[in-house]
């Protein structure tokens, strides 16, 4: 049965990257090796660095859909300025002008439905690429990229998570960082939310925001301690006052950091991290079936 | 020529507004004959596109120059078009009645 | 006036300590967290709020399931996917919802209305330091861009009317709508970089988008000692692009510190090395 797990957290650079990479690599060793990785943070994906015998399988280019004037055909009547909740249409009718501003354009398509003068049309915009990777192992990567200067993450984000293998048995989604809606869309979909975070207070902070959010979506969820011994026991207290699981915890390394600065961190596993991703693996195994 | 101020109220005596885009009123001064009138910005609390429409607004009073304390990205583009002239005046300490006396001064 | 957003593209690369290291260096100067999704710079500088504002984001539709009569119409038309009837009867996901309210126009019952989200709050408040703009999202909410808007610009009425020459802006972190409304129209970003491959990647990113909008660009290395491979290689990579490097601040652990007592490290351990290189960074973006 398929079953999907999203690997957030509030707060960047709190790990999400590394295990979502490692709970790859692990579920295919201690689970199944119909595991698929989905890099849902598409503004920076950066799974694929951990990867260097990746090998690119596949590559499409998504879209929005932009509407542009026919000046020939508007009569520039206005009526699409009053559907636009976006303030994204200019016309002006005394001096004959019309224009869609792409850039504060949401793609709803309501000035479409507006024009009775067939004078609304729509052009592709590109707002990104979904690109596939063979990595070996498993059934591979996906990876969203998103167009330097869009602002439709959320929209691509909503394509890459379409884009898994059927045959898939796990999901794996790495999440954007941050509590909005590109977050949003990333776990909605999923079964099981893993929320990594740092035990500071900017950790803090921002975990205890994204549990808001996980209760407000109604999804299960445990945390996952990184860089544990950094910071003050506040994070321990908090946890325990609002009963939350805390499904691992990962001790702070310097070693570590070094190894993931250089994306090594899959060629450098020891007894303690294959033993730590074995426990996440069958207790992830038996929370989910 | 007529001229438009942003404002943050309805009088003569009103502080100027140092916004455009979301202004809370614009004072239409008209040069020629002297006469002046406050419109309320419908766009002061639009959750985007503020100066866009505003601008809009600009061109379609037929407007020639705009003395706010800024204008954004969008509203300049628009405003540029159609060769409305921006003047921007970095305090807000004078009136709108004091404004458009140094106007008649010049 | 001169207004400095600091970026790094990768998130925890440290934009929020070094921004609140420089803010304890700063004279009259205005404060603005654009991190509104998860804003923490308000955790060091502990703002005194003095205005609230609530910030709307737009609308949510709802239906009203007995005027419903399941044509369909809403769902197929809508492009946001956010209209479901896997219970049985249609209903909106308020977090799918654009606030589009094409289904509302569309809606031959008459079923849908559209109301006003009120989960947003921006504040004005007064710090140790100065003025800070800064804003409280609800959870999963969307338009985080034009908050960030909204918190600038703010933040730019008080540096005028209080006639300060400077405004120091922590951004988000990735490229997206959020990072783009926190650095149009701004004199220059500073980039914060962590000598990794993913910190580089994503500076590369940013820098791309950076020069899109023609704005001027430095930079600092955090965690220097991490990997001196990594940091040899973005220091090649500044240079090779023209990007003056402020300054390289090795891996800290006072920052975690000073974090916990609620200061900025400049604060809390001014003789200290980073806190040295950070005094010497803010001044050259004082006159450069």
């Amino acid at each position: 049965m398929l079953k999907k797990i999203a690997i957030a957290s509030g707060k960047g650079g709190t790990g999400k990257t590394t295990v979502s990479v490692n709970l790859y690599y692990f579920i295919h060793k201690y689970w199944t090796d119909k595991v698929q990785l989905l890099d849902c943070d598409v503004e920076e994906p950066n799974d694929l660095i951990f990867f260097p015998e990746a090998r690119e399988k596949s590559f499409n280019v998504v879209n929005q859909q932009v509407p542009k004037i026919d000046n020939s055909k508007c009569t520039y009547c206005r009526d699409c300025v009053e559907y636009c909740e976006f303030n994204a249409i200019v016309v002006i009718p005394t001096v004959k002008f019309a224009e869609v501003n792409a850039s504060l354009c949401h793609s709803c398509g309501a000035c479409l439905h507006a024009c009775k003068h067939g004078a609304m049309l729509e052009y592709d915009h590109k707002i990104g690429e979904i690109k596939k990777f063979d990595l070996g192992i498993g059934l591979g990567l996906i990876q969203g990229e998103l167009e330097i200067g869009s602002s439709m993450q959320t929209m691509l984000i909503k394509d890459v998570i379409k884009e898994y293998n059927p045959e898939t048995e796990i999901v794996l989604m790495d999440a954007p960082p941050g509590t909005s809606c590109p977050v949003v869309t990333t776990s909605a979909d999923a079964d099981f939310i893993l929320l990594v975070t740092e035990p500071t207070p900017f950790g803090l902070h921002d975990l205890q925001l994204t549990i808001e959010l996980m209760r407000e979506i109604h999804k299960p969820f445990a945390v996952i301690i990184n860089k544990d011994g950094i910071g003050d026991g506040s994070m321990e207290k908090y946890l325990e006052a609002e009963d939350i699981e805390i499904i691992g915890r990962i001790a702070f390394s310097k070693e570590y950091a070094a190894n993931y600065a250089t994306g090594k961190i899959l060629n450098n596993l020891d007894e303690t991290q294959d033993s730590f991703y074995r426990n996440l693996v069958m207790n992830l195994k038996e929370k989910l079936n | 020529m007529k001229i438009v101020i942003s404002s943050e109220g309805a009088e003569m005596n009103s502080v100027f507004d140092l916004r455009f885009g979301r202004a809370a009123y614009f004072c239409v001064y008209n040069e020629e004959s002297g006469i002046t009138e406050f419109l309320k910005n419908e766009h002061a609390d639009d959750q985007g596109g503020a100066g866009t429409k505003t601008s809009e607004k600009m061109v379609e009073l037929g407007v020639q120059k705009v003395i706010s304390g800024d204008f954004g990205p969008k509203a300049k583009d628009i405003l540029e078009r159609f060769n409305i002239q921006m003047v921007i005046l970095p305090d807000n300490n004078r009136t709108v009645g004091e404004i458009i006396e140094t106007l008649k001064g010049k | 006036m001169k207004e400095i957003t600091v970026l790094s593209g990768k998130g925890g690369a440290g934009k929020t300590s070094i921004t609140a290291a420089l803010v304890s260096l700063s004279e009259r100067a205005v404060f603005c967290d654009s991190d509104v999704d998860a804003a923490d710079l308000h955790l060091i500088l502990k703002p005194e709020v003095k205005e609230s504002y609530r910030f709307d984001s737009g609308y949510k539709a709802i239906i009203d399931s007995v005027k419903c009569i399941d044509c369909n119409i809403c769902k197929e038309e809508c492009r946001f996917d956010a209209i479901h009837t896997d219970k049985g009867f249609y209903e909106v996901n308020p977090f799918q919802c654009e606030g589009c309210r094409l289904c509302e126009r569309l809606c031959p019952a008459e079923a849908i209305v559209s109301v006003k989200n009120e989960n947003n709050f921006w504040y004005v408040s007064n710090t140790r330091f100065g003025p800070l703009v800064h804003a409280r999202m609800g959870p999963g909410e969307e338009n985080s861009g034009k908050l960030v808007t909204v918190v600038r610009r703010k933040a730019r009425e008080i540096a005028r009317s209080l006639n300060y020459d400077f405004i120091l802006n922590d951004g988000p972190p990735g490229i997206g709508c959020a990072a783009i409304s926190s650095l149009t129209g701004t004199s220059g970003v500073l980039m914060v970089i962590e000598p990794s491959m993913s910190g580089l990647h994503d500076a590369k990113r940013l820098l791309d988008l950076i020069n899109s909008f023609n704005i001027k660009s430095y930079a600092i290395i955090n965690k220097h000692d991490i990997s001196n491979k990594l940091t040899d290689e973005i220091v090649q990579f500044l240079k090779n692009n023209n990007i003056p490097l402020l300054g390289k601040i090795p891996f800290d652990t006072m920052f975690t510190q000073a974090m916990i007592e609620g200061k900025s490290i400049v604060e809390l351990y001014p003789e200290a090395k980073s806190s040295k290189v950070l005094k010497k960074i803010w001044d050259y973006i004082l006159v450069n």
